[in-house]
């Protein structure tokens, strides 16, 4: 008798449950990369609490991380994602491309390309840096261990990738002595992870490795959460601009009839309240003047280039680098 | 032994009977759960023409990987079939304290994500780990991020594989062949090479080939472990990984077919093997 009643009442409250969910407010789902974890948390619920304010409504925001190119992979698989923040514009450019999701032309819908914040690529060494990282001609010399993820399944590494041939070709003179400086480099690499936060754990918590090459906001987040007082942060004198795209995915906000949340998540990000958080986890707002000066003096300076002017875009470059056969694959062949 | 003689009959009389639904359930079972997925591989692939297919599998890297795990397979599969086999012997044969515990602990491996294990195992056999330091220290070795970190890995998710095959064996041995041919004056060696030896391998085979499937298939702890470095240390199941999150889904499907043909081939073989052992040594 007594289990009976228990199995009625439990029954009773997932009813209950279960219809309280239908007449719930919206929700979203955002997909993005690996390093964003920390930011959207804050973000979203900033986002909630301006919503409630704006419309009365309740918004729940839901957050799957992982490496890019998995995530990418999911969607295009069918994870129903309203919104897309990920670390490059070739991802979602597939996203389109593959599953058609959303239009061809989704970069022009928001400011700045679509890029509410950047980041860029900087070296994180460990305390006092013994063996004098500076540059990134320094990645190659004998004995020095560099931990970097695949660039074939992770975003950051192919930033990571870039950075380092276009230093290489640049000093160097060819893209084939940058090919060369390639192959000297991915030597000393021991451990290759599949995203940046399994990168970021084999050089913190494994010891692995004299030089980190991470996203600027992994970076600080490490010496500030991780490892404080364990290691220092070396920013060359020039790398590259990492633009990390939003999206909203057409097909999913027209299924869930969330288009104007969406929207609206992602306009918010342009806000000075979004900028300013941009900022406070570490990423480069797109509209400095609206951050908290205090947060942008720790951005240090240097020379950023874009894929476009140095690579001729994501496209080629992929086809050029990352693609089966591209250079990174050449520089692996025995 | 006697041998029975028995035709081909589909009409087979029982005390229960109920051959044709339960044939019927099993063909419906295995269909659902097994071969239409793998048969939706087969028709992924054959989307590629055969020139693609030879383009694809030739690629050196993919032979390496192919290296890597076949190798890392074998040789974890050869070490769990030896070890298992004492472990088991232990277990059944001899009473001891805490045997009921030493027990328990076979089964864990199956119980753990796998993906914890590899950060576990990882954990211990980095060079600055409990165990990795004494080794890099007093044997010059390295083991998390070589491929003698994804037989490691392996080793320890296969433990279970061979010690839960051999065990019922080893159990339901009969001891008066032993007591017979110690009697007759063979002595303990001449007993378990001749006696005891061959009534078990067919068993041993059978862990052994699902150590081996096992291992070759493993993605969860050997990718934390293995430091997935081209053509060192990089594993099948991440190629096809690699490919899918390029992407290149015809790609990942054809290398995942012949992973699977590879291995069919394999375990049919060690199947033959484990037949004519047992005909040799009069178990069928």
């Amino acid at each position: 008798m007594k289990t009976q009643t228990w199995l009625i009442r439990s029954l009773i409250a997932a009813t209950i449950l279960i219809s309280a969910n239908a007449f719930a407010d919206r929700s979203l789902l955002n997909v993005s990369y690996d390093p964003t974890r920390e930011l959207y948390q804050e973000y979203n619920q900033e986002f909630a609490k301006y919503w409630q304010g704006k419309t009365k409504e309740t918004v729940t925001i839901q957050q799957s991380h992982g490496g890019a190119g998995k995530q990418a992979r999911a969607v295009i698989d069918g994870l129903d994602a309203d919104v897309l923040t990920l670390a490059l514009s070739y991802d979602i450019d597939q996203i389109a491309k593959k599953a058609k999701l959303l239009p061809k032309e989704w970069q022009k819908r928001l400011p700045h390309n679509s890029t509410p914040y950047t980041s860029t690529i900087v070296f994180l060494v460990r305390k006092g840096n013994p063996k004098k990282i500076k540059d990134w001609g320094d990645l190659v010399k004998p004995g020095i261990a560099v931990i970097t993820p695949n660039p074939k399944t992770s975003g950051g590494a192919r930033y990571n990738y870039l950075a380092a041939w276009a230093y290489a070709e640049k000093t160097l003179g060819s893209p084939a002595a940058a090919k060369d400086f390639m192959k000297k480099l991915f030597k000393n690499v021991p451990v290759l992870d599949s995203g940046a936060r399994g990168a970021t754990t084999t050089f913190i918590q494994r010891g692995i490795g004299d030089v980190l090459l991470a996203w600027e906001n992994e970076a600080f987040l490490a010496i500030n959460e991780l490892g404080e007082g364990k290691f220092d942060i070396i920013v060359p004198p020039t790398s590259i601009l990492a633009e990390t795209p939003v999206a909203v995915v057409d097909n999913v906000v027209n299924k869930h009839g969330t288009r104007d949340l969406a929207e609206a998540y992602l306009n918010y990000l342009y806000s000075p309240a979004g900028q300013k958080l941009a900022a406070k986890h570490y990423y480069r707002p797109i509209s400095p003047e609206l951050a908290d000066p205090k947060d942008l003096a720790r951005f240090p300076k240097l020379h950023l280039f874009t894929v476009n002017e140095q690579f001729g875009g994501w496209e080629k470059a992929q086809k050029d680098h990352f693609d089966d056969g591209g250079s990174f694959d050449q520089i692996y062949t025995p | 032994m006697q041998k029975h003689q028995q035709k081909l009959n589909m009409r087979q009389s029982h005390v229960i009977q109920g051959f044709a639904p339960t044939l019927g359930l099993t063909i419906v079972y295995l269909s659902l759960v097994v071969l239409i997925p793998l048969s939706t591989l087969v028709f992924k692939s054959l989307q590629l023409t055969w020139d693609e297919y030879l383009n694809v599998i030739g690629n050196a890297r993919v032979i390496a990987s192919f290296r890597v795990s076949f190798l890392t397979a074998l040789a974890a599969a050869t070490i769990t079939s030896f070890f298992g086999f004492i472990i088991a012997w232990v277990l059944v044969r001899y009473p001891f304290p805490g045997k009921r515990f030493l027990d328990a602990l076979i089964d864990l491996p199956f119980a753990l994500p796998t993906a914890v294990a590899g950060i576990v195992l990882a954990t211990i056999y980095q060079p600055s780990g409990v165990l990795g330091q004494f080794l890099q220290d007093t044997f010059d070795l390295k083991v998390a991020y070589t491929p003698l970190g994804i037989v490691v890995a392996l080793i320890f998710i296969s433990l279970p594989f061979v010690v839960r095959t051999v065990e019922p064996v080893l159990q339901e041995f009969d001891f008066t062949m032993e007591e017979a041919a110690s009697s007759l004056g063979a002595s303990r060696w001449q007993v378990f090479v001749k006696i005891v030896f061959p009534n078990i391998f067919p068993a041993l085979l059978t862990g052994f080939a699902l150590s081996f499937a096992r291992g070759i298939g493993e993605y969860g702890s050997v990718i934390f472990i293995a430091g997935n470095l081209p053509y060192v240390s990089e594993v099948i199941p991440l190629l096809i990984v690699t490919k899918l999150e390029q992407y290149d889904y015809a790609g990942a499907t054809v290398i995942a077919l012949t992973m699977l043909v590879a291995s069919f081939l394999l375990l049919l073989l060690i199947n033959l093997l484990q037949m004519w052992v047992r005909k040799r040594s009069g178990q069928l």
